[in-house]
């Protein structure tokens, strides 16, 4: 039972930061209907800033939070801005093409960070990178927890935001209507590139809290693209809610698999989940919580 | 206030508008009939720049509208309530019309204009927090001429505001546009119930194949022996 807490306790905390990586591409596929291939790869550049912020200038990786994301968004913003909407107006409606293009610029990302640092594996080690406290029986690790904590309250901010504010309803609107939101006055090609930035800096967020407790390395961003594209696929396509939901059912089956079955096995378990997914609730996770 | 001259228009290869040229004055009342597929929605979304123009131009109170990015045409002082209501199905009544007051001006009132609108439309202050995708088909309707209002236009285009709705709705539309006429907003409709907007119009325009074949005063065209066969079923 103790045994079943503590892996519970890993799936929740880990699956907070999944869910904060798969909002990002949710976010991405509702206002564009595309599926940012590029993810993972975006949270491995933001984790190498991260690293060298931490290399060079001794910088903590959480007062990273303040510049990788940022530095993402922008990056975010130009991608969408010089390469992903020009293909819009080549070749109008086919949003495969979009799609090709993330994957195009992924393999860029993960091939200029191999040029510049090699593959080495990198760490950052902090002072609290292996820290514990315990409650009860259960162990906690204090970077998990951390990376929990921040994750949850980014992700209340993104709600907020589009919740709350006029910019965030115009972010909305366009995903549900674009030619209605153009009507009323909401510049929707910004919007996409805000939307893009947004997703972006939300990976890059997601990759800075995990760098203390993860390797580093140009190939890390791959696998992290497929989780959230479960995530994005297990919340019912463009569901934010459902994101959430969909990162932590990941992390605790992750974490289930890893304890139960095998370490080796941790990544096949979020498949099985996944397919069981698309075959017994096509819609998602959305179909139960309706948003 | 509103000149359209000589558009050409069309999606891709297939041209729909045929040197259509048209024009509304301040404070007119003017309807868009013709059959279904002769191009009136297209004719209002070429207004809304959601349709780029093949040749003439379009003019509103001395600016060349054609030029305008869509999104800034609000900005002029149009509203579109397009075909079909288009709302923002998954937001609540109230966000789809804070939506429609999105320019600084318009932002500037929105509350005073809220309630103005639910004075209009005390149903949808009833279902504000609703969200507009669960609504009835005339409800629908309300929230999306609000949403159109929330603007503060001087110009409104309604594209068949009475589609999918009973006589008796239709009726209820049909004031509504007159109520908002008579506080001086000018309108552009597009309408299948062609006895009806024409008797209460100023003036009409009737398109056939995407050009405009007829002019002239609503009664007067009510009159017209062509409207009679080709609408009227006299
Ligand atoms: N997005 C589009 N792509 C291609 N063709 C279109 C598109 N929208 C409309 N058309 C075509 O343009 C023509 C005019 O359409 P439009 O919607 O303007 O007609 P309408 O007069 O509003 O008809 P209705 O009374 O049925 O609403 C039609 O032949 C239609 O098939
Ligand atoms: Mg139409």
């Amino acid at each position: 039972m103790e045994v079943f807490i503590q892996t519970l306790v890993a799936g929740i905390l880990i699956g907070g930061v999944y869910a904060l990586i798969g909002l990002g591409m949710t976010l991405i596929m509702g206002v564009m209907r595309i599926i940012n291939l590029a993810h993972g790869q975006l949270m491995m550049v933001a984790m190498y800033i991260t690293f060298l912020l931490y290399e060079y200038l001794g910088l903590d990786p959480y007062y990273a939070l303040l510049i990788a994301p940022p530095a993402l968004f922008v990056l975010g913003v130009a991608i969408q801005k010089y390469l992903l909407n020009p293909l819009l107006e080549v070749d109008s409606i086919i949003p495969q093409n979009q799609i090709l293009m993330t994957v195009g610029i992924g393999m860029v990302l993960t091939e200029t960070m191999r040029f510049i640092f090699h593959s080495d594996y990198k760490s950052v080690k902090t002072s609290y990178s292996s820290a514990t406290f315990m409650i009860g029986s259960i162990c906690w690790n204090v970077p998990m927890v951390v990376a929990f904590g921040l994750a949850v309250l980014l992700t209340a901010c993104l709600f907020l935001f589009l919740l709350k504010t006029d910019t965030g309803k115009s972010v909305r609107a366009t995903a549900q209507n674009k030619d209605a939101a153009l009507i009323m006055g909401i510049n929707a090609e910004w919007i996409t590139q805000l939307t893009y930035g947004l997703g972006a800096a939300m990976a890059a967020a997601g990759g800075t809290l995990l760098l203390p407790i993860y390797y580093l390395f140009p190939d890390v961003g791959a696998p992290f693209t497929l989780k959230a594209f479960i995530i994005t696929v297990l919340g019912g396509m463009g569901s934010t809610v459902g994101a959430i939901l969909g990162g932590l059912v990941l992390g605790v089956a992750e974490s289930l698999g890893a304890t139960y079955i095998s370490m080796a096995l941790k990544d096949a378990v979020g498949m099985v989940i996944f397919v069981l997914v698309l075959l017994f609730l096509p819609g998602g996770l959305k179909t139960l919580t309706k948003v | 206030m509103l000149r359209v001259e000589h558009v050409d228009a069309g999606y891709g290869d297939v041209q729909v508008l045929w040197d259509v040229s048209f024009n509304v004055a301040e404070k007119e009342f003017v309807v868009l009939v013709g059959a279904n597929g002769a191009g009136k929605s297209t004719i209002m979304r070429t207004i809304s720049s959601l349709v780029p123009l093949g040749g003439g131009q379009i003019w509103f109170e001395d600016r060349r509208l054609d030029l305008v990015k869509p999104y800034k045409i609000v900005e002029h002082g149009i509203a579109h309530v397009p075909e079909a209501r288009q709302l923002f199905p998954d937001m609540s009544v109230l966000e789809n019309l804070e939506l429609g007051s999105l320019t600084p001006q318009a932002k500037a009132r929105r509350k005073e204009t809220l309630e103005w609108v639910f004075e209009l439309f005390p149903r949808l202050k009833e279902r504000r927090k609703q969200m507009a995708g669960t609504m009835s088909g005339g409800e629908q309707q309300m929230c999306a001429i609000a949403r159109g209002l929330m603007s503060r236009p001087k110009l409104i285009m309604f594209d068949e505001p009475s589609l999918g709705l009973s006589p008796l709705l239709t009726q209820d539309i049909f004031r509504l546009a007159l109520q908002i006429h008579g506080q001086g907003i000018t309108i552009l409709m597009v309408e299948q119930n062609v006895k009806q907007t024409l008797a209460i119009c100023d003036r009409a325009y009737v398109l056939e194949n995407g050009r405009v074949i007829l002019e002239g005063k609503g009664v007067e065209l009510l009159e017209n022996q062509q409207v009679k066969q080709a609408f009227l079923g006299i």
